[in-house]
C-alpha cells in the first residue's frame, strides 16, 4: 500500500464568540473538534454530514485558509501549519480547492483565460509565451472549447462555470483537490457530467480528492473511503463498500435511511431523526449525538465515546459497540 | 470607449425594435388585467372532470424581454385530482416554477404574461377560470384556497418581523371567521401541527433565530393556516439536509391526509418524487415530454429525456462505473428550434425527429409521451 499523501491528525478549529461591551471572548464554536483521516494518492475521501457540522471548515483548514487550534495536517511529509509564508506559497499549487457555488466563486470582471491562467503565471509553472496554449489545453481537458477563453463568466451556464472552476484548480497540477460540494448547485443531468469529469481527471492525473458533500448517493459514487461527521467529530469512517453495507453508528444509519430512492415500489423503512442539529457553541455533554439518538443509553449522556477500529478499517465512535 | 462595430449597432437596433413591439403587446395584456367590475359570468366555467381540483389546459406563459420572447410555459396540460399529489419534474429553467406562479397569477408583469390557455379551478361555489379571474377575486383564493410553499425559507420570511406576527397577519387577512383574540391561539395551534415543539417560544422568535428546517416548517404552517384545498410546494426541501428533508416530507404527507388537500410538488429531485407523488409530469424547455402515474414513469420511462434523467442520478447501493450523462444543454429559450427540442441531445434521434414538434400522445391509459418514437397506443 502506498504512503498517504495527506494525513490529518486530531485537527481542531475553534471560532471565538465575542460578546459584552469589550468584545471579550466568551466562548468557542467548536467547528472541528479533533478529526483524523488519511488520503492516499489517486483516491477519494468523502466527507458527509448535515449543514453546520463543520465539513466546510475542515476543507478550508486543510488548506490553511484558517489557522488550526491543535492537531496537524501532513501534506507530502510537511506539516502545513509549521511552514513559513514562503514555503506555504510554494506548496499552494499542489493543494487546491473547488467551491460550492460556481456563480459567486468566479470574478465577473475577468475573462476565463485570465481566471484559469492567473495562478499559473503567478507560480511560473509555464513560460509566459506558452501560457495561452497551456490554458487552452487545460480547458479542452475540462470539456470547454478554445473560443471560450476570452469570454466572461456570465456568458456560461452553471455546469460550464463549474468546469471553469475545475480547470482553474487543475491548471496548477495539484496533488490534492478539496472539492467543497462541487455539484450540489447543479441540475441532475449536469451533475452527472461534472462527476464524470472529476473522475476522468483523477484517472489521468492521479489526483487525490477530499470530496465534501451532503448528497450521499454522489459520495458513494465517487469515494473510496467515507467519513461521516457530526458536530465537529467524525463519528464513523470506513471504506465505501463497508460503510454502505454495514453502517454501525446510529447517526449514519439514520442518514442513509433518509436518502430518497427514485423507485416508487420501494417502501422506505425510514429512521426519522427528531429535532435539529444542536448548536456547536454549546454541544451536548457526553456523546454529542445522544439528544437525537434512538438507542441512547445512560452512559451516552455523560461520557464521550472512544473512536475505535472495529475491523476492516471501520472506525466508529459509539458506546453501542463497547462491549465487544 | 471603443466605437461599436457594425454588428453591435445592428444588434442594438434590433433590440430596440423588439422592445417597442413588446411594449404594445404588454400594454394590451395589462389593460385587460386592470379592467374593473368584471362580471362573474366571464370567468365561470365548468370542469372537464368534477373529481379534479385543478385542470391546466394549453397554458402559455411568455416573458417579453428585449432579447425576444421567452416561451417559459408553452402549451402545458396538467390535471390534479382531488386529494392526490402531482409532481412536476425538470431541470432549472424548464418552466416548472412559472407554471406554479401562473396558477397563483403571480407571474411578474408587465414582461411576464399568460397569453393563452385555461386554468380551471374547482371552487366550492362553482368552477372558475383563473386566467380570466380579476385580481380582486384572486386575492380571496390565494392563501385561502390555494397556498404556496416557497423554495427558500431563508428569503421568504421577513427578517424584521417575529414569526408569530407573520402568521397572524395571514390569518387576519384570510380568515374573517377567526376572532381577533383567537388569532394567536390559532397560530400556535398551526405551529404545533407542523411539529414545532416549543410553539410559544417560536411564536416570538425572529426568523434568523431558527434553523433551516424550522423555517421551512414555519413556511408550511403559514401556508396551511387557512385550510387550503390545494398546496403548491415549490422545491420545499431543496435547501435542506437529508435528515431534515425526511422530516419535512413526512410532515407534508401527514398533513395532506389530515386536511385532505391536493399537492402540486415541484422539484428536481427524483428521489423525492418517487416517494411523494401519485402522478408525475416531466417538463423540458417549457413543454411536457412525459406524464403518467409515478409507477409508470419510474418503472417504464419512455421519453429519452426521462430515461436519461433517471439514469444520471447515482443511487445508493447500485454501483456503476460511469454515470450516464445527457450530452449538451437546454436550448436557448428565445430561439427554440421547430423540431423536437430534445433532438440535439437525444441518443435515439432519427429522421422523424426533424418533422415538427411531437404532440403528447397516449401510449397507455395513464401514460403520455411526446416523442416521435412512439405511436398512439403503441407501447
Amino acid at each position: 500500500m502506498s504512503e498517504a499523501i495527506l494525513k490529518v491528525d486530531n485537527l481542531k478549529k475553534y471560532f471565538p464568540i465575542k460578546g459584552g461591551l469589550l468584545q471579550k471572548v466568551v466562548g468557542h464554536v467548536k467547528a472541528v473538534d479533533g478529526i483524523s483521516f488519511e488520503v492516499k494518492p489517486g483516491s477519494t475521501f468523502g466527507l458527509v454530514g448535515e449543514s453546520g457540522c463543520g465539513k466546510t471548515t475542515v476543507g478550508r483548514t486543510l488548506l490553511r485558509l484558517h489557522e488550526n487550534n491543535g492537531g496537524s495536517v501532513i501534506f507530502d511529509n510537511k506539516d502545513i501549519f509549521k511552514l513559513n509564508s514562503k514555503e506555504l506559497r510554494n506548496i499552494r499549487p499542489e493543494i487546491q480547492l473547488i467551491f460550492q457555488d460556481p456563480y459567486s466563486s468566479l470574478s465577473p470582471k475577468m475573462p476565463v483565460g485570465e481566471i484559469i491562467g492567473e495562478a499559473v503565471r503567478e507560480h511560473k509553472l509555464v513560460p509566459e509565451a506558452e501560457l495561452r496554449g497551456y490554458v487552452m489545453q487545460v480547458m479542452r481537458e475540462c470539456g470547454l472549447q478554445d473560443h471560450h477563453i476570452d469570454r466572461y463568466p456570465h456568458e456560461f451556464s452553471g455546469g460550464q462555470r463549474q468546469r471553469i472552476c475545475i480547470a482553474r484548480a487543475i491548471a496548477l497540477k495539484p496533488k490534492v483537490v478539496v472539492c467543497d460540494e462541487p455539484v450540489s448547485a447543479l441540475d441532475v443531468s449536469i451533475q452527472a457530467q461534472v462527476i464524470n469529469l472529476l473522475m476522468d481527471l483523477q484517472k489521468d492525473r492521479n489526483i487525490s480528492y477530499v470530496f465534501i458533500s451532503h448528497d450521499l448517493s454522489v459520495v458513494e459514487h465517487i469515494s473510496d473511503e467515507v467519513g461521516v461527521m457530526y458536530l465537529g467529530n467524525l463519528v464513523e469512517k470506513a471504506p465505501k463498500t463497508e460503510i454502505f453495507k454495514n453502517p454501525m453508528h446510529p447517526y449514519t444509519k439514520a442518514l442513509f435511511s433518509a436518502i430518497p430512492t427514485p423507485d416508487p415500489t420501494v417502501k422506505m423503512n425510514r429512521i426519522v431523526l427528531q429535532g435539529d442539529i444542536p448548536s456547536p457553541a454549546n454541544p451536548p455533554s457526553g456523546c454529542k449525538f445522544h439528544t437525537r439518538c434512538r438507542e441512547c443509553m445512560e452512559v451516552c449522556k455523560t461520557t464521550a465515546p472512544q473512536y475505535k477500529n472495529h475491523g476492516n478499517d471501520h472506525f466508529v465512535a459509539c458506546h453501542l459497540y463497547d462491549k465487544k | 470607449m471603443a466605437r461599436k462595430t457594425a454588428e453591435q449597432r445592428e444588434a442594438v437596433k434590433k433590440m430596440r425594435e423588439i422592445a417597442k413591439s413588446n411594449k404594445a403587446v404588454m400594454k394590451k395584456y395589462e389593460t385587460e388585467k386592470k379592467r374593473k367590475n368584471v362580471p362573474a359570468s366571464e370567468y365561470q366555467t365548468t370542469m372537464k372532470n368534477p373529481n379534479n381540483i385543478l385542470e391546466i389546459d394549453n397554458l402559455h406563459t411568455y416573458f417579453y424581454t428585449d432579447m425576444g420572447i421567452v416561451r417559459s410555459v408553452n402549451g402545458v396540460n396538467i390535471e390534479i385530482p382531488q386529494g392526490k399529489t402531482v409532481a412536476l419534474v425538470g431541470e432549472s429553467g424548464c418552466g416548472k416554477s412559472v407554471t406554479s406562479l401562473s396558477i397563483m397569477k403571480l407571474v411578474r408583469g408587465p414582461s411576464g404574461q399568460i397569453t393563452n390557455g385555461e386554468i380551471r379551478y374547482n371552487r366550492p361555489g362553482g368552477a372558475i377560470d383563473i386566467v380570466k379571474t380579476p385580481i380582486k377575486e384572486m386575492q380571496t383564493i390565494r392563501g385561502n384556497e390555494i397556498s404556496m410553499i416557497f423554495q427558500e425559507p431563508m428569503t421568504s420570511l421577513n427578517p424584521v418581523f417575529r414569526i408569530g406576527a407573520q402568521i397572524d397577519e395571514a390569518i387576519k387577512l384570510h380568515r374573517p371567521d377567526v376572532k381577533k383574540d383567537d388569532v394567536k391561539k390559532q397560530t400556535i395551534k398551526m405551529l404545533e401541527l407542523v411539529g414545532i415543539a416549543r410553539a410559544e417560544g417560536v411564536y416570538s422568535c425572529f426568523p434568523h433565530e431558527l434553523s433551516g428546517g424550522m423555517r421551512q416548517r414555519v413556511m408550511i404552517a403559514m401556508s396551511l393556516c387557512c385550510n387550503p384545498k390545494m398546496i403548491i410546494a415549490d422545491e420545499p426541501t431543496t435547501a435542506l439536509d437529508v435528515t431534515i428533508q425526511a422530516q419535512v416530507l413526512e410532515l407534508l404527507r401527514d398533513l395532506k391526509d389530515k386536511i385532505d388537500a391536493s399537492i402540486l410538488l415541484i422539484t428536481h429531485d427524483l428521489g423525492v418524487v418517487a416517494e411523494m407523488a401519485d402522478y408525475v409530469v416531466v417538463m423540458y424547455a417549457g413543454r411536457i415530454v412525459e406524464q403518467g402515474t409515478s409507477h409508470e414513469v419510474f418503472l417504464n420511462p419512455k421519453h429519452p429525456y426521462t430515461i436519461g434523467l433517471i439514469k444520471s442520478k447515482p443511487v445508493v447501493n447500485q454501483v456503476v462505473d460511469r454515470l450516464y450523462s445527457i450530452p449538451g444543454s437546454v436550448p436557448n429559450p428565445v430561439h427554440l428550434p421547430n423540431h423536437c427540442y430534445f433532438k440535439d441531445r437525444c441518443d435515439k434521434a432519427d429522421g422523424r425527429c426533424n418533422s415538427g414538434i411531437p404532440e403528447l400522445r397516449n401510449i397507455d391509459d395513464e401514460h403520455k409521451v411526446a416523442c416521435h418514437l412512439y405511436k398512439e397506443g403503441n407501447k
